[in-house]
Protein backbone atom coordinates (compact mmCIF):
# COMPACT_ATOMS: atom_id res chain seq x y z
CA UNK A 1 0.00 0.00 0.00
CA UNK A 2 2.58 2.18 1.28
CA UNK A 3 4.67 1.61 -2.34
CA UNK A 4 1.60 2.82 -4.14
CA UNK A 5 1.26 5.71 -2.50
CA UNK A 6 4.84 6.70 -3.11
CA UNK A 7 4.46 6.37 -6.59
CA UNK A 8 1.53 8.50 -6.37
CA UNK A 9 3.00 11.26 -5.00
CA UNK A 10 6.00 10.88 -7.74
CA UNK A 11 3.81 11.07 -10.21
CA UNK A 12 2.34 14.07 -9.04
CA UNK A 13 5.33 15.96 -8.23
CA UNK A 14 6.45 14.62 -12.18
CA UNK A 15 3.54 16.51 -13.66
CA UNK A 16 3.97 19.99 -11.47
CA UNK A 17 7.26 19.95 -13.01
CA UNK A 18 6.84 19.48 -16.44
CA UNK A 19 3.91 22.30 -15.83
CA UNK A 20 6.56 24.87 -14.30
CA UNK A 21 8.45 23.64 -17.37
CA UNK A 22 6.08 24.10 -20.22
CA UNK A 23 4.26 27.49 -18.90
CA UNK A 24 7.39 28.99 -16.39
CA UNK A 25 8.60 31.40 -19.33
CA UNK A 26 5.18 32.79 -19.84
CA UNK A 27 4.43 33.22 -16.04
CA UNK A 28 7.53 35.23 -15.81
CA UNK A 29 7.46 37.28 -19.09
CA UNK A 30 4.23 38.53 -17.77
CA UNK A 31 5.22 39.37 -14.23
CA UNK A 32 8.67 41.56 -16.03
CA UNK A 33 5.42 42.99 -18.30
CA UNK A 34 4.01 44.80 -15.09
CA UNK A 35 7.48 45.76 -13.49
CA UNK A 36 7.63 49.19 -13.05
CA UNK A 37 11.55 49.31 -13.31
CA UNK A 38 13.47 49.62 -16.23
CA UNK A 39 16.48 47.41 -15.20
CA UNK A 40 15.11 44.20 -14.80
CA UNK A 41 18.96 42.65 -15.34
CA UNK A 42 19.63 43.09 -11.47
CA UNK A 43 21.20 40.31 -9.79
CA UNK A 44 19.89 38.36 -8.09
CA UNK A 45 16.92 38.66 -10.46
CA UNK A 46 13.29 38.83 -8.78
CA UNK A 47 10.55 36.82 -9.96
CA UNK A 48 8.35 39.17 -8.89
CA UNK A 49 8.20 43.40 -9.29
CA UNK A 50 8.64 45.45 -6.51
CA UNK A 51 6.84 48.49 -8.19
CA UNK A 52 4.13 47.15 -10.05
CA UNK A 53 2.57 49.25 -13.00
CA UNK A 54 -0.04 49.12 -16.63
CA UNK A 55 2.79 51.82 -17.78
CA UNK A 56 4.56 48.87 -19.96
CA UNK A 57 1.17 47.85 -21.96
CA UNK A 58 -0.09 51.76 -22.23
CA UNK A 59 3.49 52.75 -23.62
CA UNK A 60 3.49 49.54 -26.19
CA UNK A 61 -0.08 50.44 -27.27
CA UNK A 62 0.30 54.55 -27.82
CA UNK A 63 3.89 55.38 -28.56
CA UNK A 64 4.71 52.24 -30.63
CA UNK A 65 3.74 51.51 -34.16
CA UNK A 66 1.71 49.25 -32.52
CA UNK A 67 -1.24 49.77 -33.49
CA UNK A 68 -0.26 50.00 -37.75
CA UNK A 69 1.04 46.33 -37.25
CA UNK A 70 -2.27 45.26 -35.52
CA UNK A 71 -3.86 46.42 -38.48
CA UNK A 72 -1.95 44.35 -40.85
CA UNK A 73 -1.97 41.59 -38.65
CA UNK A 74 -5.57 41.22 -38.56
CA UNK A 75 -6.51 42.37 -42.79
CA UNK A 76 -3.69 39.53 -43.51
CA UNK A 77 -5.07 37.03 -41.25
CA UNK A 78 -8.29 37.48 -41.76
CA UNK A 79 -8.50 37.50 -45.29
CA UNK A 80 -6.62 33.85 -45.06
CA UNK A 81 -8.77 32.90 -43.08
CA UNK A 82 -12.07 33.26 -45.07
CA UNK A 83 -10.12 32.18 -48.64
CA UNK A 84 -8.93 29.13 -46.78
CA UNK A 85 -12.25 28.54 -45.43
CA UNK A 86 -14.40 28.86 -48.56
CA UNK A 87 -12.13 27.23 -51.06
CA UNK A 88 -10.51 24.81 -49.92
CA UNK A 89 -14.48 23.76 -48.47
CA UNK A 90 -15.26 24.33 -52.12
CA UNK A 91 -12.33 22.07 -53.06
CA UNK A 92 -12.62 19.54 -50.56
CA UNK A 93 -16.36 19.23 -52.09
CA UNK A 94 -15.54 18.79 -55.53
CA UNK A 95 -13.04 16.04 -54.37
CA UNK A 96 -14.90 14.47 -51.78
CA UNK A 97 -18.30 14.40 -54.13
CA UNK A 98 -17.25 15.18 -57.51
CA UNK A 99 -16.27 12.93 -60.64
CA UNK A 100 -14.24 14.36 -63.51
CA UNK A 101 -11.55 13.48 -65.19
CA UNK A 102 -7.81 13.96 -63.45
CA UNK A 103 -9.49 14.18 -59.68
CA UNK A 104 -7.06 11.58 -58.22
CA UNK A 105 -3.76 13.13 -60.27
CA UNK A 106 -4.92 16.62 -58.93
CA UNK A 107 -5.35 15.41 -55.23
CA UNK A 108 -2.36 13.10 -55.37
CA UNK A 109 -0.51 15.79 -56.70
CA UNK A 110 -1.86 17.91 -53.73
CA UNK A 111 -0.84 15.50 -51.41
CA UNK A 112 3.14 14.80 -52.60
CA UNK A 113 3.41 19.21 -52.55
CA UNK A 114 3.42 18.61 -48.71
CA UNK A 115 6.66 16.81 -48.71
CA UNK A 116 8.38 19.40 -50.78
CA UNK A 117 10.28 21.71 -47.98
CA UNK A 118 8.98 25.50 -48.13
CA UNK A 119 12.60 26.70 -48.61
CA UNK A 120 13.25 25.45 -51.54
CA UNK A 121 9.93 28.03 -52.93
CA UNK A 122 11.42 30.81 -51.06
CA UNK A 123 13.63 32.80 -54.07
CA UNK A 124 10.92 31.91 -56.68
CA UNK A 125 8.47 32.97 -54.65
CA UNK A 126 10.21 35.91 -54.12
CA UNK A 127 10.86 36.36 -57.80
CA UNK A 128 7.75 35.91 -59.06
CA UNK A 129 6.19 38.47 -56.78
CA UNK A 130 8.71 41.10 -57.40
CA UNK A 131 8.08 40.61 -61.12
CA UNK A 132 3.86 41.52 -60.24
CA UNK A 133 5.58 44.75 -58.24
CA UNK A 134 3.95 42.83 -55.30
CA UNK A 135 6.62 43.08 -52.81
CA UNK A 136 6.24 45.00 -49.84
CA UNK A 137 2.37 44.94 -50.43
CA UNK A 138 0.04 43.07 -48.53
CA UNK A 139 -1.18 40.76 -51.98
CA UNK A 140 2.63 39.97 -51.58
CA UNK A 141 2.21 38.84 -47.75
CA UNK A 142 -1.04 37.10 -48.82
CA UNK A 143 -1.11 35.48 -51.75
CA UNK A 144 1.11 32.37 -51.16
CA UNK A 145 -0.98 31.41 -48.43
CA UNK A 146 -4.14 31.82 -49.70
CA UNK A 147 -5.07 28.45 -49.28
CA UNK A 148 -3.46 25.33 -48.34
CA UNK A 149 -3.73 21.67 -49.63
CA UNK A 150 -3.58 20.60 -45.24
CA UNK A 151 -6.89 22.51 -44.91
CA UNK A 152 -8.07 20.85 -48.10
CA UNK A 153 -7.38 17.67 -46.82
CA UNK A 154 -9.03 18.07 -43.98
CA UNK A 155 -12.03 19.18 -45.47
CA UNK A 156 -12.58 16.16 -47.98
CA UNK A 157 -11.86 13.53 -45.36
CA UNK A 158 -14.72 15.40 -43.05
CA UNK A 159 -16.73 15.69 -46.28
CA UNK A 160 -16.86 11.94 -47.32
CA UNK A 161 -18.32 10.97 -43.44
CA UNK A 162 -21.61 12.65 -44.60
CA UNK A 163 -24.23 10.20 -45.78
CA UNK A 164 -24.94 10.60 -49.48
CA UNK A 165 -29.16 10.27 -49.26
CA UNK A 166 -28.95 14.18 -48.30
CA UNK A 167 -27.32 15.30 -51.76
CA UNK A 168 -29.21 12.82 -53.89
CA UNK A 169 -32.53 13.90 -53.06
CA UNK A 170 -31.38 17.55 -53.63
CA UNK A 171 -30.03 16.18 -56.97
CA UNK A 172 -33.39 14.93 -58.03
CA UNK A 173 -35.16 18.17 -57.49
CA UNK A 174 -32.46 19.90 -59.69
CA UNK A 175 -29.93 21.66 -56.98
CA UNK A 176 -26.59 23.02 -58.79
CA UNK A 177 -23.66 21.43 -57.15
CA UNK A 178 -23.12 24.70 -55.56
CA UNK A 179 -26.25 24.98 -53.69
CA UNK A 180 -25.80 21.47 -52.69
CA UNK A 181 -22.39 22.50 -51.53
CA UNK A 182 -23.50 25.51 -49.71
CA UNK A 183 -27.18 24.75 -48.35
CA UNK A 184 -26.54 21.00 -47.81
CA UNK A 185 -22.60 20.59 -46.70
CA UNK A 186 -21.26 23.70 -44.97
CA UNK A 187 -24.24 23.54 -42.02
CA UNK A 188 -23.50 20.11 -40.71
CA UNK A 189 -19.59 21.14 -41.36
CA UNK A 190 -19.16 23.67 -38.59
CA UNK A 191 -16.70 21.39 -36.20
CA UNK A 192 -14.21 21.02 -39.91
CA UNK A 193 -15.22 24.93 -40.77
CA UNK A 194 -13.94 25.46 -36.91
CA UNK A 195 -10.75 23.39 -37.68
CA UNK A 196 -9.37 24.98 -40.39
CA UNK A 197 -10.63 28.57 -39.61
CA UNK A 198 -8.41 28.36 -35.85
CA UNK A 199 -5.56 26.47 -37.50
CA UNK A 200 -5.39 29.04 -40.04
CA UNK A 201 -6.03 31.73 -37.87
CA UNK A 202 -3.19 30.74 -35.83
CA UNK A 203 -0.46 29.82 -38.31
CA UNK A 204 -1.20 33.10 -40.33
CA UNK A 205 -0.99 35.60 -37.22
CA UNK A 206 1.90 33.73 -36.22
CA UNK A 207 3.76 33.14 -39.52
CA UNK A 208 7.24 34.95 -39.10
CA UNK A 209 9.59 33.73 -42.33
CA UNK A 210 7.60 34.92 -45.14
CA UNK A 211 7.04 38.11 -43.31
CA UNK A 212 10.55 39.34 -43.22
CA UNK A 213 11.30 38.36 -46.60
CA UNK A 214 8.41 40.11 -48.63
CA UNK A 215 8.47 43.21 -45.76
CA UNK A 216 10.72 45.91 -46.53
CA UNK A 217 9.49 49.07 -44.65
CA UNK A 218 8.28 49.21 -41.25
CA UNK A 219 4.74 50.33 -41.95
CA UNK A 220 3.95 46.79 -43.87
CA UNK A 221 4.84 44.96 -40.54
CA UNK A 222 2.83 42.13 -38.90
CA UNK A 223 2.75 42.10 -35.41
CA UNK A 224 5.48 39.27 -34.98
CA UNK A 225 7.99 41.15 -37.55
CA UNK A 226 7.50 44.68 -36.17
CA UNK A 227 8.05 42.96 -32.52
CA UNK A 228 11.50 41.34 -34.03
CA UNK A 229 12.37 45.00 -34.74
CA UNK A 230 11.66 46.36 -31.43
CA UNK A 231 13.77 43.74 -29.96
CA UNK A 232 16.81 45.21 -31.66
CA UNK A 233 15.56 49.11 -30.91
CA UNK A 234 14.84 48.52 -27.59
CA UNK A 235 17.21 45.60 -26.47
CA UNK A 236 17.76 47.21 -22.81
CA UNK A 237 13.72 47.83 -22.31
CA UNK A 238 12.76 44.25 -21.21
CA UNK A 239 9.65 45.40 -19.60
CA UNK A 240 8.28 46.96 -22.60
CA UNK A 241 9.12 43.88 -25.41
CA UNK A 242 7.57 41.20 -22.79
CA UNK A 243 4.24 43.35 -22.44
CA UNK A 244 4.65 43.19 -26.32
CA UNK A 245 5.19 39.78 -26.38
CA UNK A 246 1.82 39.19 -24.18
CA UNK A 247 -0.36 41.11 -26.33
CA UNK A 248 0.63 39.13 -29.45
CA UNK A 249 0.07 35.87 -28.03
CA UNK A 250 -3.32 36.78 -26.01
CA UNK A 251 -5.57 36.51 -29.44
CA UNK A 252 -4.04 33.17 -30.36
CA UNK A 253 -4.44 32.18 -26.51
CA UNK A 254 -8.15 33.30 -26.20
CA UNK A 255 -8.95 31.67 -29.83
CA UNK A 256 -7.19 28.34 -28.62
CA UNK A 257 -8.78 27.87 -24.87
CA UNK A 258 -12.36 28.52 -26.26
CA UNK A 259 -12.11 26.27 -29.50
CA UNK A 260 -9.46 23.82 -27.61
CA UNK A 261 -11.61 20.73 -28.75
CA UNK A 262 -11.21 21.57 -32.80
CA UNK A 263 -7.86 22.13 -32.58
CA UNK A 264 -7.14 19.08 -31.03
CA UNK A 265 -9.17 17.68 -33.27
CA UNK A 266 -7.20 19.12 -36.37
CA UNK A 267 -4.25 17.74 -35.07
CA UNK A 268 -5.46 14.55 -34.48
CA UNK A 269 -6.45 13.91 -38.19
CA UNK A 270 -4.02 15.29 -39.32
CA UNK A 271 -1.56 13.00 -37.55
CA UNK A 272 -3.65 10.07 -38.84
CA UNK A 273 -3.04 10.52 -42.58
CA UNK A 274 -0.16 8.28 -42.55
CA UNK B 1 -27.83 8.86 -73.41
CA UNK B 2 -26.90 12.56 -73.93
CA UNK B 3 -28.81 14.06 -70.86
CA UNK B 4 -26.46 11.49 -68.74
CA UNK B 5 -23.06 12.48 -71.05
CA UNK B 6 -24.70 16.36 -70.62
CA UNK B 7 -24.98 15.80 -66.87
CA UNK B 8 -21.26 13.89 -66.38
CA UNK B 9 -19.75 16.83 -68.39
CA UNK B 10 -21.61 19.44 -66.36
CA UNK B 11 -20.31 17.47 -63.03
CA UNK B 12 -16.87 17.64 -64.83
CA UNK B 13 -17.07 21.38 -65.24
CA UNK B 14 -18.26 22.20 -61.68
CA UNK B 15 -15.26 19.79 -60.14
CA UNK B 16 -12.59 22.41 -62.35
CA UNK B 17 -14.62 25.85 -61.37
CA UNK B 18 -14.63 24.75 -57.58
CA UNK B 19 -10.51 23.71 -57.94
CA UNK B 20 -9.90 26.85 -60.25
CA UNK B 21 -8.20 28.83 -57.19
CA UNK B 22 -6.50 25.92 -55.59
CA UNK B 23 -5.09 25.43 -58.65
CA UNK B 24 -4.27 28.86 -59.83
CA UNK B 25 -2.89 29.65 -56.32
CA UNK B 26 -0.43 26.05 -56.26
CA UNK B 27 0.36 26.46 -60.11
CA UNK B 28 2.29 29.69 -59.24
CA UNK B 29 3.15 29.33 -55.84
CA UNK B 30 4.39 26.16 -55.68
CA UNK B 31 4.68 23.72 -58.85
CA UNK B 32 6.12 26.71 -60.76
CA UNK B 33 8.47 27.34 -58.03
CA UNK B 34 9.48 24.24 -57.29
CA UNK B 35 10.64 23.86 -60.92
CA UNK B 36 12.01 27.30 -61.70
CA UNK B 37 13.93 26.69 -58.25
CA UNK B 38 16.07 24.75 -59.93
CA UNK B 39 16.37 26.95 -62.93
CA UNK B 40 17.46 30.04 -60.77
CA UNK B 41 20.86 27.63 -59.17
CA UNK B 42 22.00 27.57 -62.27
CA UNK B 43 22.03 31.24 -62.76
CA UNK B 44 24.00 33.87 -61.30
CA UNK B 45 20.90 36.05 -60.81
CA UNK B 46 21.50 38.70 -58.80
CA UNK B 47 18.73 40.99 -57.29
CA UNK B 48 21.20 43.83 -58.08
CA UNK B 49 22.68 43.04 -61.34
CA UNK B 50 20.49 43.48 -64.20
CA UNK B 51 22.45 40.84 -66.11
CA UNK B 52 22.33 36.94 -65.36
CA UNK B 53 24.50 34.87 -66.74
CA UNK B 54 24.39 30.87 -67.10
CA UNK B 55 26.70 29.48 -65.29
CA UNK B 56 25.87 25.72 -64.73
CA UNK B 57 26.14 24.07 -61.88
CA UNK B 58 28.97 27.19 -60.47
CA UNK B 59 26.64 27.94 -57.71
CA UNK B 60 27.08 24.33 -56.37
CA UNK B 61 30.82 24.03 -56.89
CA UNK B 62 31.01 27.51 -55.15
CA UNK B 63 28.66 26.08 -51.97
CA UNK B 64 30.93 23.16 -51.43
CA UNK B 65 34.04 25.44 -51.43
CA UNK B 66 32.40 27.73 -49.02
CA UNK B 67 32.82 27.00 -45.26
CA UNK B 68 30.24 28.89 -43.78
CA UNK B 69 27.81 26.27 -45.77
CA UNK B 70 29.66 23.55 -44.88
CA UNK B 71 29.58 24.88 -41.46
CA UNK B 72 25.92 25.56 -41.96
CA UNK B 73 25.30 21.82 -42.91
CA UNK B 74 26.86 20.65 -39.69
CA UNK B 75 25.02 22.64 -38.23
CA UNK B 76 21.77 21.90 -39.36
CA UNK B 77 22.86 17.71 -39.09
CA UNK B 78 23.63 18.44 -35.31
CA UNK B 79 20.35 20.18 -34.69
CA UNK B 80 18.13 17.65 -36.30
CA UNK B 81 20.22 14.77 -34.62
CA UNK B 82 19.94 16.11 -31.43
CA UNK B 83 16.09 18.14 -31.43
CA UNK B 84 14.27 14.94 -33.14
CA UNK B 85 14.78 11.96 -31.16
CA UNK B 86 14.66 13.83 -27.62
CA UNK B 87 11.14 15.51 -28.91
CA UNK B 88 9.71 12.18 -29.92
CA UNK B 89 10.34 11.06 -26.68
CA UNK B 90 9.33 13.73 -24.65
CA UNK B 91 5.89 13.81 -26.49
CA UNK B 92 5.64 10.38 -26.53
CA UNK B 93 5.85 9.99 -22.77
CA UNK B 94 3.79 13.85 -22.25
CA UNK B 95 0.84 11.61 -24.40
CA UNK B 96 1.03 8.51 -22.49
CA UNK B 97 0.72 10.87 -18.75
CA UNK B 98 -2.20 12.45 -20.55
CA UNK B 99 -3.99 9.69 -21.64
CA UNK B 100 -3.95 8.19 -18.20
CA UNK B 101 -6.92 8.83 -15.86
CA UNK B 102 -6.69 11.71 -14.13
CA UNK B 103 -8.09 15.10 -12.33
CA UNK B 104 -7.36 18.16 -14.17
CA UNK B 105 -5.92 16.49 -17.12
CA UNK B 106 -7.36 19.12 -19.81
CA UNK B 107 -5.45 21.86 -17.58
CA UNK B 108 -2.33 19.59 -18.30
CA UNK B 109 -2.96 19.28 -21.66
CA UNK B 110 -3.74 22.74 -22.31
CA UNK B 111 -0.25 23.53 -20.36
CA UNK B 112 1.88 21.39 -22.73
CA UNK B 113 0.50 22.34 -25.52
CA UNK B 114 0.31 26.48 -25.66
CA UNK B 115 4.25 26.36 -26.36
CA UNK B 116 3.35 25.07 -29.58
CA UNK B 117 0.54 27.59 -30.48
CA UNK B 118 2.39 30.41 -28.97
CA UNK B 119 4.06 32.81 -32.13
CA UNK B 120 8.16 31.76 -32.54
CA UNK B 121 8.99 35.44 -31.84
CA UNK B 122 7.00 35.60 -28.74
CA UNK B 123 8.83 32.13 -27.50
CA UNK B 124 12.46 33.28 -28.73
CA UNK B 125 12.23 36.33 -27.47
CA UNK B 126 11.14 35.10 -23.73
CA UNK B 127 13.99 32.96 -24.17
CA UNK B 128 16.62 35.33 -25.32
CA UNK B 129 15.95 36.81 -21.64
CA UNK B 130 16.14 32.86 -19.31
CA UNK B 131 19.32 32.73 -21.73
CA UNK B 132 21.03 35.74 -20.83
CA UNK B 133 24.00 36.34 -18.44
CA UNK B 134 21.63 37.72 -15.58
CA UNK B 135 18.43 35.59 -16.70
CA UNK B 136 16.38 32.88 -15.40
CA UNK B 137 18.49 29.80 -16.25
CA UNK B 138 21.29 30.62 -14.71
CA UNK B 139 19.22 32.09 -11.57
CA UNK B 140 18.01 28.62 -11.02
CA UNK B 141 21.36 27.13 -11.74
CA UNK B 142 23.38 29.41 -9.13
CA UNK B 143 20.37 27.83 -6.48
CA UNK B 144 21.95 24.55 -7.16
CA UNK B 145 25.54 26.40 -6.68
CA UNK B 146 26.26 26.20 -10.52
CA UNK B 147 27.56 28.84 -12.17
CA UNK B 148 26.08 29.84 -15.46
CA UNK B 149 27.47 31.19 -18.56
CA UNK B 150 25.74 33.78 -21.05
CA UNK B 151 24.16 30.90 -23.29
CA UNK B 152 23.71 32.55 -26.44
CA UNK B 153 26.74 34.57 -27.04
CA UNK B 154 28.83 31.81 -26.40
CA UNK B 155 29.56 29.56 -29.38
CA UNK B 156 29.87 26.20 -27.27
CA UNK B 157 26.09 26.39 -26.20
CA UNK B 158 24.11 28.96 -28.19
CA UNK B 159 23.28 25.86 -30.90
CA UNK B 160 22.25 23.84 -27.77
CA UNK B 161 20.11 26.57 -26.31
CA UNK B 162 17.98 26.76 -29.57
CA UNK B 163 17.94 23.30 -29.88
CA UNK B 164 16.65 23.10 -26.13
CA UNK B 165 14.16 25.88 -27.24
CA UNK B 166 12.73 23.70 -29.78
CA UNK B 167 12.04 21.04 -27.93
CA UNK B 168 10.16 22.78 -25.71
CA UNK B 169 7.93 24.78 -27.94
CA UNK B 170 7.08 21.64 -30.20
CA UNK B 171 7.14 18.56 -27.89
CA UNK B 172 3.20 19.26 -26.72
CA UNK B 173 2.53 19.76 -30.35
CA UNK B 174 3.30 16.14 -31.00
CA UNK B 175 1.86 15.27 -27.58
CA UNK B 176 -1.68 15.60 -29.21
CA UNK B 177 -0.62 13.95 -32.63
CA UNK B 178 0.87 10.54 -30.31
CA UNK B 179 -2.69 11.12 -28.10
CA UNK B 180 -4.89 10.67 -31.43
CA UNK B 181 -3.01 7.52 -31.41
CA UNK B 182 -2.52 6.20 -28.47
CA UNK B 183 -6.85 6.95 -27.85
CA UNK B 184 -7.31 4.24 -30.84
CA UNK B 185 -5.42 1.11 -28.80
CA UNK B 186 -7.85 -0.74 -27.37
CA UNK B 187 -8.57 -0.71 -24.18
CA UNK B 188 -8.73 -4.12 -23.35
CA UNK B 189 -5.08 -4.46 -24.54
CA UNK B 190 -3.58 -3.32 -21.54
CA UNK B 191 -6.41 -4.57 -18.83
CA UNK B 192 -5.02 -7.80 -20.27
CA UNK B 193 -1.49 -7.17 -19.49
CA UNK B 194 -2.50 -5.57 -16.00
CA UNK B 195 -4.31 -9.05 -15.16
CA UNK B 196 -1.00 -10.35 -15.78
CA UNK B 197 0.58 -8.21 -13.53
CA UNK B 198 2.63 -5.76 -15.99
CA UNK B 199 3.79 -2.30 -14.34
CA UNK B 200 2.58 0.86 -15.77
CA UNK B 201 6.69 0.73 -17.38
CA UNK B 202 6.01 -2.57 -18.97
CA UNK B 203 2.75 -1.49 -20.33
CA UNK B 204 4.40 1.90 -22.09
CA UNK B 205 7.45 -0.31 -23.41
CA UNK B 206 5.51 -3.02 -24.51
CA UNK B 207 2.34 -1.75 -25.66
CA UNK B 208 2.11 1.51 -25.71
CA UNK B 209 5.75 2.13 -27.71
CA UNK B 210 5.25 -0.29 -30.93
CA UNK B 211 1.40 0.53 -30.92
CA UNK B 212 2.36 4.04 -32.04
CA UNK B 213 4.73 2.97 -34.45
CA UNK B 214 3.00 4.90 -37.06
CA UNK B 215 2.48 7.41 -35.43
CA UNK B 216 6.15 7.87 -34.36
CA UNK B 217 7.02 7.51 -37.77
CA UNK B 218 4.68 10.32 -38.84
CA UNK B 219 6.10 12.91 -36.04
CA UNK B 220 9.54 11.85 -36.71
CA UNK B 221 9.05 12.86 -40.34
CA UNK B 222 7.51 15.99 -39.60
CA UNK B 223 10.17 16.66 -36.99
CA UNK B 224 12.72 15.95 -39.60
CA UNK B 225 11.43 18.51 -41.96
CA UNK B 226 11.28 20.92 -39.46
CA UNK B 227 14.28 20.83 -38.07
CA UNK B 228 15.99 20.84 -41.19
CA UNK B 229 14.56 24.04 -42.17
CA UNK B 230 14.80 26.05 -38.80
CA UNK B 231 15.01 29.43 -39.47
CA UNK B 232 12.40 32.13 -37.01
CA UNK B 233 14.76 30.97 -33.78
CA UNK B 234 17.80 31.27 -35.36
CA UNK B 235 17.30 34.65 -37.09
CA UNK B 236 15.53 35.87 -33.83
CA UNK B 237 18.05 35.06 -31.48
CA UNK B 238 21.18 34.77 -32.60
CA UNK B 239 21.39 35.55 -36.38
CA UNK B 240 23.62 32.74 -36.83
CA UNK B 241 26.09 33.73 -34.45
CA UNK B 242 28.93 34.00 -32.46
CA UNK B 243 31.56 33.09 -35.29
CA UNK B 244 28.55 31.22 -37.56
CA UNK B 245 27.96 28.67 -34.53
CA UNK B 246 23.96 28.85 -35.31
CA UNK B 247 23.95 29.83 -38.53
CA UNK B 248 21.47 26.55 -39.99
CA UNK B 249 21.12 25.78 -43.99
CA UNK B 250 18.03 27.89 -44.06
CA UNK B 251 19.82 31.22 -42.37
CA UNK B 252 22.60 30.76 -44.81
CA UNK B 253 19.81 30.50 -47.64
CA UNK B 254 17.79 33.57 -46.39
CA UNK B 255 21.26 35.70 -45.68
CA UNK B 256 22.69 34.58 -49.51
CA UNK B 257 19.44 35.84 -50.99
CA UNK B 258 17.80 38.19 -49.41
CA UNK B 259 21.19 40.06 -47.25
CA UNK B 260 23.44 39.51 -50.42
CA UNK B 261 20.95 39.55 -52.98
CA UNK B 262 22.58 36.37 -54.56
CA UNK B 263 19.24 34.68 -55.21
CA UNK B 264 20.93 32.50 -57.65
CA UNK B 265 23.66 30.91 -55.25
CA UNK B 266 20.88 31.00 -52.61
CA UNK B 267 18.67 29.01 -54.55
CA UNK B 268 21.33 26.28 -55.36
CA UNK B 269 21.64 26.07 -51.30
CA UNK B 270 17.88 25.50 -50.71
CA UNK B 271 18.16 22.91 -53.62
CA UNK B 272 20.58 21.11 -51.85
CA UNK B 273 18.62 21.37 -48.39
CA UNK B 274 15.72 20.20 -50.05
CA UNK B 275 17.95 17.29 -51.21
CA UNK B 276 19.40 16.40 -47.45
CA UNK B 277 16.04 16.13 -46.34
CA UNK B 278 14.46 13.95 -49.48
CA UNK B 279 17.65 11.51 -48.41
CA UNK B 280 17.33 11.97 -45.01
CA UNK B 281 13.17 10.71 -45.04
CA UNK B 282 13.97 8.22 -47.53
CA UNK B 283 16.59 6.45 -45.69
CA UNK B 284 13.94 6.51 -42.47
CA UNK B 285 11.41 5.13 -44.31
CA UNK B 286 14.08 2.30 -45.78
CA UNK B 287 15.22 1.51 -41.96
CA UNK B 288 12.66 2.63 -39.70
CA UNK B 289 9.36 1.78 -41.59
CA UNK B 290 5.83 2.97 -40.04
CA UNK B 291 4.86 -0.39 -39.85
CA UNK B 292 7.47 -3.19 -39.83
CA UNK B 293 5.90 -6.57 -40.38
Amino acid sequence: MREIKLSKILFWLLLVVMTAFYMGPFLFSLSISFNAEQDVFQWPIKLLPEKWTLNNYLHVWQDLPFSTWLTNSLIITVVQTLTNVFFASLAGFAFARLNFPGKNLIFSIFMASLMIPGIILLVPKFIVLNEMNLINTYAGIMLPGLITVVNIFLMKQFFETIPKDLEEAALIDGCSYFRIFWQIFLPVSKPALAAVAIYTFQGSWNEFMWTVIVTTTSDMFTLPVGMNFLKNEFQVNWPLLMSGTILISLPTLIIFLVFQRYFVEGVASSGSKE
Amino acid sequence: MSTARSKKWAQAKTGYLFLLMPLLIFGVFTIFPMVFAFMISLYDWNLLIPDKPFIGLGNYIELFQDEVFLIAIKNTVIYAIGVVPVQTILSLFLAFIMNQKLPGRAFFRTAFYIPAVTASVVTSTIFIWIYSKPGLLNYLLSQVGVEGTDWLTNPSTALLSIMALNVWSTSGYFMITFLAGLQNIPKSVYEAAKIDGASTWTQFWKITVPMVRPVTYFVVVLGLIGCFQVFDQVFIMSQGGPVNSTTTMSFFVYLNSFKYFRLGYGAAGAVVLAAIIYIVTVIQKKYLPPDPY
